[in-house]
Order: structure tokens, then sequence, then C-alpha cells
């Protein structure tokens, strides 16, 4: 049994006042059922990915709620919460329902809706994701992410401005994607003139508050494959301390570590393999810590090669984040891990347009909940 | 189209008190450059501990007056737009109007539309007049603005009221109202429970679906029902919120920067909720002269937008204000946050 990614789709990401969390689902599995070729009454279960719907909307019971509005009564429904990393464990959990030859054909929904609500309310309810030590401390997400920034750049003698520089490459991709929250280019010098948020990470270097959905379906064949299916060929989850002061070492993401380890064993290939990958860059820093967790660059030494241009389109191995990434395509918490695995699978399938990696084979998937605490990593080739 | 309305007098009047931006920055550990430059906005005005809307009203009413050199006793309506008036039940309108020496023939109304209820009252006075259901009306927009320590509205949230008497015979006007429309939804950007201290907002859906929505949507209305554009007129004024937002508004509307600058007071005086516009409008009357075009859009959130066409007469060039805006804006002592928050009975 090998699992295909068969059919994906995403919304816009952004500011979507007037588009309710219902019809944002609707929309994205709309797009996804019409490219898979597949109908709806294929789908054997549903796998919903979403962290804040409870905290922020006080409703709970997601899967029951979506197979209601899809029309889907009476097929089993799940929703699985991971943080930020709520999108990609609902994948790896459908994928294993279908390995374990439970389910054939499953339905992956990540959707979020944040920006209904005040910015302090969405503040604190994503500080569920951390620690109540952290909590307690008064710490945000931006916080935390400083605090590894900080130890980052203190080890490895990287300055402010080098930092910056991801998100010049975020922005880069993203004004070539028009479903993404920013698709327009920023430079280093606007980067550099943005408020802190938590010193040293500045507004340009967070990623935004964004609603949005994205949609796939898995499927499990043996022998043959389904027409523009995308082969996954590792998944898998790894997890750490909830919070920061749990770990030995704030300059590595060890989930992350441990996750991309077992997949690239699984999958037999290595991380110079990789053509494509879609990291967690909630912050900069955070993608920073995946360019070098996931093996891609030596520790230390990824902002030389970001502005360099080396994770760019048409000068990278691997191509890093061509949707833009959570900085730039936007980051709806339960959306963003589904929306990497949609993103992944066009690339392969040569179907990105502007954006496109030239001859991309093998994508990489990374989701990240907390501050590291949770990391999944997906490996899917063509 | 109105035929019998004018504004035959006006009044502002700002607290001497000023905040500096950087100063409220620095107690929050914020770059004050940073908030300077997002807002467009370097100091605000503070009301003193013994000031509030009422008060302030009655400074800019006693000036209208002057500048008219009516008879108290003749104005036969007073309505009093506010968002922080000091009573949630008892008028404002009628403590100004006592102050101001009103005779008790009058009709006294206080209106709450967020930072428009100003240019309602103006709506309502100008109706009055067109039906020759009253000779003259006073329109008052004043405010305190309130704003929760720490929340970006403490940068912009001032004082300040602006007063207009309004007329039915031509001879008098310094400014004729040609025309006004306005254009409303259900649109919860920004509001305030009874009883609760600090107006709640939220955050970035106060632009575009609440401020630009309404004021862009309500200057097309007029631009349509009066077969004008944004050329056709000498000057526009938008409510101020900050200094972007009305620059944007212009700017998509089609308005030069040359015919917005003269009305824009924010960077210098901050948001003074119902009086935002109005000052505006009233800092653009003394610096003009001569028959002009001016366009003047208002902004409440919840939310509305009241969007108006102003002609000045000639006869502008004489009415001048002792106590003009500018004095107002000169007068003036800066004072730390803990002044402010003492003033602002926080402390």
């Amino acid at each position: 049994m090998k699992p295909f990614v068969i059919g994906v789709g995403v919304t816009k990401f952004g500011e979507l006042w007037d588009i309710s969390p219902r019809n944002l689902v609707k929309e994205a599995v709309t797009q996804a059922l019409a490219d898979s070729g597949i109908t709806i009454s294929e789908i054997d279960a549903v796998f919903v990915g979403n962290m804040l719907s409870g905290v922020l909307g006080n409703q709970e019971n997601l899967g029951a709620l979506y197979n209601d509005e899809l029309g889907l009564k009476g097929v089993p429904a799940f929703k699985i919460e991971g943080a930020c990393a709520s999108g990609g464990l609902a994948f790896h959990n459908a994928l294993n329902s279908i390995l374990a030859n439970k389910y054939k054909t499953c339905l992956v929904i990540g959707v979020e809706k944040m920006t209904d609500h005040k910015p302090e309310e969405i503040t604190n309810a994503l500080m569920a994701a951390a620690h109540e030590e952290e909590r307690t401390a008064g710490l945000t997400f931006p916080g935390l992410y400083a605090i590894l920034a900080r130890a980052y750049c203190k080890k490895y003698k990287i300055t402010e401005k080098d930092l910056a520089s991801v998100s010049v490459e975020s922005h880069y991709h993203a004004a070539l994607n028009p479903k993404a929250q920013f698709p327009f280019k920023v430079t280093l010098k606007q980067v550099m003139e943005s408020n802190y948020i938590a010193d040293p990470l500045k507004l340009l270097e967070c990623s935004p508050i964004s609603d949005g959905a994205a949609a796939l379906i898995v499927a499990g064949f043996d022998g043959k494959k389904m027409k523009r299916g995308v082969e996954v060929i590792a998944s898998e989850v790894a997890t750490d301390s909830l919070g920061l002061s749990g770990r030995n070492d704030l300059t590595t993401l060890k989930s992350t570590v441990l996750a991309a380890k077992k997949a690239y064993e699984q999958a037999k290939i290595v991380p110079s393999d990789v053509d494509v990958a879609e990291v967690h860059d909630c912050f900069s820093i955070a993608q920073v810590l995946a360019l070098e967790d996931l093996g891609f660059f030596k520790k230390g030494t990824s902002l030389k090669e970001v502005i360099k241009g080396k994770i760019r389109l048409g000068s990278g191995a691997p191509v890093v984040n061509p949707s833009g990434g959570l900085k730039a395509c936007g980051h709806p918490i339960g959306a963003s891990g589904v929306k990497q695995i949609v993103e992944i699978t066009i690339q392969l399938r040569g179907e990105a347009g502007k954006r496109q990696v030239e001859g991309a084979k093998i994508g990489l998937t990374h989701n990240v909940g907390g501050s590291g605490a949770i990391a999944i990593v997906n490996l899917l080739k063509i | 189209m109105l035929k019998n309305v004018g504004i035959v007098g006006f009044g502002a009047y700002l607290p001497r008190n000023r905040i500096k931006i950087s100063e409220i920055a620095s107690t929050w550990g914020k770059k004050a450059k940073d908030l300077e430059s997002a807002l467009c906005v370097q100091e605000k005005t503070v009301a003193d501990f013994d000031e509030d809307a009422v008060t302030m009203a009655v400074e800019a009413g006693e000036n209208a007056i002057s500048m008219f050199g009516i008879s108290p006793e003749q104005i036969e309506a007073i309505y009093v737009g506010s968002e922080s008036h000091p009573y949630a039940v008892n008028p404002s309108a009628t403590i100004i109007a006592e102050a101001l020496g009103f005779d008790s023939d009058y009709m006294a109304l206080d209106l709450e539309f967020a930072c428009k209820a100003g240019t309602g009252g103006m709506q309502n006075i100008a109706a009055l007049l067109e039906a020759k259901i009253i000779n003259y009306g006073m329109v008052i927009g004043t405010d305190s603005a309130q704003a929760k320590p720490h929340d970006i509205l403490e940068y912009t949230a001032s004082s300040g009221a602006a007063s207009f008497i309004l007329g039915s015979k031509k001879e008098d006007f310094l400014v004729q109202l040609i025309d006004f429309v306005s254009y409303s939804s259900d649109t919860p950007d920004f509001w305030r429970r009874d009883g609760v201290s600090y107006p709640s907002h939220q955050g970035r859906f106060t632009g575009e679906p609440a401020y630009f929505t309404h004021v862009i949507g309500a200057t097309h209305a007029l631009f349509k029902k009066s077969k004008t554009q944004a050329s056709d007129f000498d000057y526009a004024v938008f409510h101020m919120p900050n200094g972007k937002f009305p620059k944007e508004a212009g700017k998509r509307l089609g308005f030069k920067d040359k015919q917005l600058e003269p009305g824009l007071v924010v960077s210098e005086i901050g948001n003074p909720y119902s009086a935002s516009s109005l000052l505006g409008f009233i800092n653009l009357l003394e610096q003009i002269n001569g028959e002009k075009l001016i366009l003047v859009t208002s902004y409440g959130s919840g939310a509305g937008s009241d969007s108006f066409i102003f002609k000045t007469t000639k006869k502008l060039k004489s009415a001048r204000n002792l106590k003009s805006f500018k004095f107002y804006l000169n007068r003036k002592r800066y004072i730390s946050y803990s002044t402010f928050l003492k003033f602002s009975k926080r402390i």
C-alpha cells in the first residue's frame, strides 16, 4: 500500500473578513475534489487540522461540522490539534489510517479564521500552545522565538541584518503566488526599518495573522498510481519539551532534527536529494533553524547561503518556500501544514507556473507546533 | 441640493496640554520613531483635569457666537455630537446652551455616532433650516477621547471641540452648504459598551472594511449626486484617525496633496474623535479667502460617513476669530505621561 496525494486545493490567504470558515473549507475542498477527479462520495474519512476554533470561536467538533457542511454525514471525521503543526498532523493521521488499511481515501482539511478577532485575543489564544510557565511570565510567541534568535545570533555571530535577509527571499517567492497574503517583494532596508515586535525580530520577520483553508485528498494504492498522483514517501513526527526551559540547546529544534532523520531514513534519501521544500518560517529565525536542522546547511552557515540566493527560485537546491512561506504567503495556523503539502504537490506535478522549481522530483514539508515542541516532516516524490 | 443653509459662524477649542508621542512611547518601551512614522502623528492634545466634552464645547461655542455677533437667545437649536458625553443620562446640549446664554425656547439634543456625531448634527440642523423651522442653529462636535493605556489608540486619542452656527439668510453666509449624503452600515470596527471606560477596536479591521469603505463610499455617492469629481474641488477634508488614512482616502478618490494639506491637523493635535474632521475644516476656513469649493467627509465607527459640499463666500475674509484654531494650536504646554494619566483621571 502506497499513499498518494491525488488532489489539492487552497484558498487565498489573508484578511478574509467576508468569508466564513465554512465557506473557506468548501472552496478549498471543491478545488481538491475537482483536481483529484473523484467524487465526494468516495471519501472514506475526514481529518481537520485546526488550532483556534475553540478558544477564539467557541466552536469545536469541527469534524462533524465540516462533514455536515460538505454533505458527508455518516463519514468518520476527526479534528487534529497540534498548535501550528495541526495541519501537518492531520495529514500524518490520514496517512497512518491509510497505511493501516482502515481507510482508502481521506480528505485532509486545514483551516483557520483569525482576523475576525482582536490581536490581543489571538496572541493570548496562540499562547495556549506554550508552556504554562511561559504564559505566566508574560511571554508571547514572538518573544519565545526572539529568545531563540538571540541565542543563535550570539553563538554564530550573526547580525540583525543577516537575519532580516530571510524575509526578502520569502517575499520574492510570494510575489509569484497569487494566493499569498503579501504577493509583493520587500527590500532588506524595508525589513530592517520595520518596527520591532520582540527584539531582534522585526515586523517583517514575523508571519502574519491570517485566514485561509487548504485541502487535499490522499489515497492508498496497490501497484498502479492514480493520474497526477504524488507519492508520500515518508511522514514522521517528533516532539520535544513544551517550553524553552526544557531544552539543552536553543540554537536547534530537536523535534525537527529527529523527525527529519527518521523521514530521510524511511525514504532512503539524504537532504541534498530534496529539490524543493516548504519549511516552517513563522519567524525569520525559525526558517534559519529549519534550514540547518533539516540538514540543508551546516549549523551557523545557512544565512550566508540565503544571502547568496541559494534558496531562491532558479538558483537553489533546494528551493525553499516557493509559496512565500508562512511569512509572506500567510499563516492561518491550522491551514499552513496542509498548504505546504498542496504547494509541494503542485511543484512536483510541474504546475506551479511562474514559481515552478524546474525538474523538481522530491519535495519536503516541515511543520512545527509551538516553539519546537512538535514537528512533522513529510517527503513526497513524483 | 440645499438652498437655504450656510455657516454664519464657527469656533474651535483645543486644550493647552500636549503630550508627545515620544513620551507615551518611552513609557511603554516603544520606539517613538516607529510610531510617529506609522501614525504620522507627533503630539496630541490632552484635556486638563477640569475639562471635559462639555467645557470644551462651551469654549468653541463662545468663539462661534463671537464670530457671528449673534445674541445667543436667537439660536433655536443646539445639537452636540460626542462619544464622551460626561453623563449617560443628562444632556450635554442643555448644559452647554445654558452656559452660552441660550433662552429656553430651543431644541437640544445629544448625538452619538463615534467620530461622526458632529457632522450628523450638522445634517439635522441643516434640515431644520432648509425646512424653515428655525432661523439659526448650533452644532458642536466635541470629545475628550478615551483610550486604554498601552492600546495603539493611546497615541492618537485626543481632545478638542468645533462649533458651527448655521443660518438661512444668504447675506450672512460665510460658507454655503450645498449638499450632503451619508453612507452607513453595521460594521463593528470600534465600540464602547455602556459603563466601560475604554473603547475596543478590531485592529486592522478598522481600515479597509470600515474607514475606507465608508469614507470612499460616502464621497463617491456625493460625487454622483452632485455630478462632481475630485478635481472640481479646491480642498478636501477627511476624518483623521491618524495621518495616513485621510491621505490614502484622498489619493484613492483622486485628490492631490495640495487639496488635502490645509485641512490635515492630526499630526499636531491627534484625533479628537467627533471634532476631528470639523477642526480640520475650521483650520482650512481660517486660511482661505474667496469662493472655494470644499468637500468634507467624516467617519464614525459602527459605521458611517457623512460627506458635504461647501462653498465659501467673499464674506469669509471678514470673519476671523481672535481665538482661532491657530491660536489654540500654538498655545501649548507639554506634559509628562504621569500628568497625562492624572488629567485623564486614571491615577
